[in-house]
């Protein structure tokens, strides 16, 4: 076992030594290789969280959701719908949700208005998100104008601005009482934005919902797992830019590597051939291009998954943030959950280590089995 | 010292910064545990449905409440053009209806 150890330790001496000499060409490989695991980590560690946490608050969304559609368009829904609802077996509670959009010229943003039942929030007074409190510099006491639909002004006091911790979820969320809301919108009292339904046994789900559509035709049903579903697909690493720019810069490295690991040079292949004229085996020519492999993509590997590590959760993936901005005024400002795992080194470790280490040994073992004199005569 | 033990002792500093990653981000998870249910708190309070990720506009904001044609409601040749849009793919359900147009 202490020989073992030995001639692997002689053999990175040398690979090392030989690394060094070709500095820098390999600290150039080293470099965007990094950048590249780098930046793939970073994906998967953002991705990955996000929808964690998605899957993970959401869990607390209505089951069912009934929106009224008029033209193929969300319209509102009038409350006698909800003793229809409530005379269907299995529904437990049906509950109606005041909800819509404001669009701030002021600040170019768009607001979403909600009034709920039970939160507090009394007539004259509002509830703001910390997005809508940073870009208005709106804080506990101002009051903030808004246009109402006929065109009057109304002024409503800020009595609370909702923690930092809930921005992934309330950033851009005014909340207004019922009276406020109306008078901000008009309408019907008769009418209100959407209904959601509690039930009694989550397996009728899809029973209810077949229910719902069958008494009440003009509506559409929203389940619970139709929501989580479409957070499960958001950032779906198969589709959009992010995997498009990254496709791009894999292409491009994949076409680095395999170049700087396949195509040996002639200095290289005549190192190959000397080695072998002084008495090196074909086995230790593929153990030092093995440790050659090993050496460039661990280092880089290791670095590239820690600096996205920190870029995520520590730096809030400060470079995917205009990506993810988009044209958005309002943008939440938070820090993932740290929701990691084995499996995501290891198949980061198989994407970029084993490929780059695989192309590095074949060549070697074609130029290793040739005679030396050949090898070394070019 | 040797080359060899160099990159020895390296690879076991980046190896114990692997640990360090995972203990960390297991820690964080605890310590991030009393937010998250705050948000879920929220979530049920106010019956909320989406994540507050895309501002930009109304189908961007509520991705799971747009409707079919949210893609086209600013102008009948108008395909998504919000940054954002092209980051979120369409739902497959979506994608299946309007494969043949796009």
């Amino acid at each position: 076992m202490g020989k073992w150890i030995e001639r692997q330790r002689n053999i990175i001496d040398f690979t090392l030594s030989s690394l060094l000499r070709r500095k820098g060409k390999n600290v150039a490989l080293l470099c965007v290789y990094t950048f590249v695991v780098f930046m793939l980590a970073s994906v998967m560690f953002f991705v990955h969280s996000i929808k964690r946490e998605a899957s993970i608050i959401l869990k607390e969304s209505p089951e069912i959701i009934i929106q009224r559609m008029i033209a193929g368009r969300h319209e509102l829904i009038p409350i006698g719908y909800i003793d229809k609802i409530k005379n269907i077996r299995g529904v437990i509670s049906v509950k109606r949700r005041l909800w819509g959009y404001y669009y701030d010229p002021i600040v170019g943003a768009n607001y979403t208005l909600m009034a709920p039942e039970d939160y507090g929030v009394i007539p004259g007074k509002i509830i703001i998100g910390q997005g809508i409190s940073r870009t208005r510099l709106a804080f506990v006491g101002d009051f903030l104008e808004f246009r109402s639909h006929e065109g009057k002004i109304i002024h409503l006091e800020v009595k609370k601005i909702l923690s930092p911790e809930s921005e992934l979820v309330s950033s851009d969320l005014v909340l207004i009482s019922e009276n406020d809301f109306r008078r901000l919108f008009g309408g019907s009292g008769d009418y209100v934005s959407d209904l959601t339904l509690q039930v009694k046994n989550p397996r009728e789900l899809s029973t209810i919902a077949l229910k719902i559509s069958e008494i009440l035709p003009d509506t559409r049903v929203i389940l619970r797992d139709e929501i989580l579903r479409t957070y499960d697909a958001v950032f779906n690493w198969r589709g959009g830019m992010m995997i498009v720019i990254l496709l791009g810069a894999l292409l491009a490295f994949i076409i680095f590597a395999w170049d700087k690991a396949s195509g040996l040079s002639s200095e290289e292949r005549r190192e190959i051939g000397i080695l072998k004229a002084i008495g090196w085996e074909t086995s230790d020519v593929i153990l030092m291009k093995f440790w050659e492999g090993m050496v460039v993509s661990l280092s880089s590997f290791l670095t590239g998954a820690f600096l996205a590590y920190g870029h995520v959760f520590f730096a809030s993936s400060a470079l995917f943030e205009s990506a993810l901005k988009g044209w958005a005024v309002l943008y939440p400002q938070f820090k993932p959950i740290p929701f990691i795992d084995a499996s995501q080194i290891v198949a980061l470790f198989f994407l970029t280590v084993i490929p780059y280490t695989v192309a590095t040994i074949i060549p070697s073992w074609r130029a290793a089995t040739v005679d030396p004199d050949s090898v070394m005569r070019g | 010292m040797r080359k060899s033990n160099i990159f020895l002792i390296y690879l076991a500093i980046n190896i114990v910064i692997l640990c360090l990653m995972f203990a960390h981000a297991s820690l964080k998870k605890r310590a991030d545990m009393a937010s998250l249910k705050e948000k879920m708190e929220m979530v049920k309070a106010l019956e909320l449905t989406d994540l507050c990720l895309f501002t930009e506009a109304n189908y961007t904001r509520h991705l799971s409440q747009a409707d079919l044609h949210t893609p086209f409601q600013d102008s009948p040749m108008s395909l998504e053009h919000f940054p954002s849009g092209s980051m979120v793919p369409p739902p497959p359900g979506l994608r299946k209806i309007n494969g043949k147009m796009d």
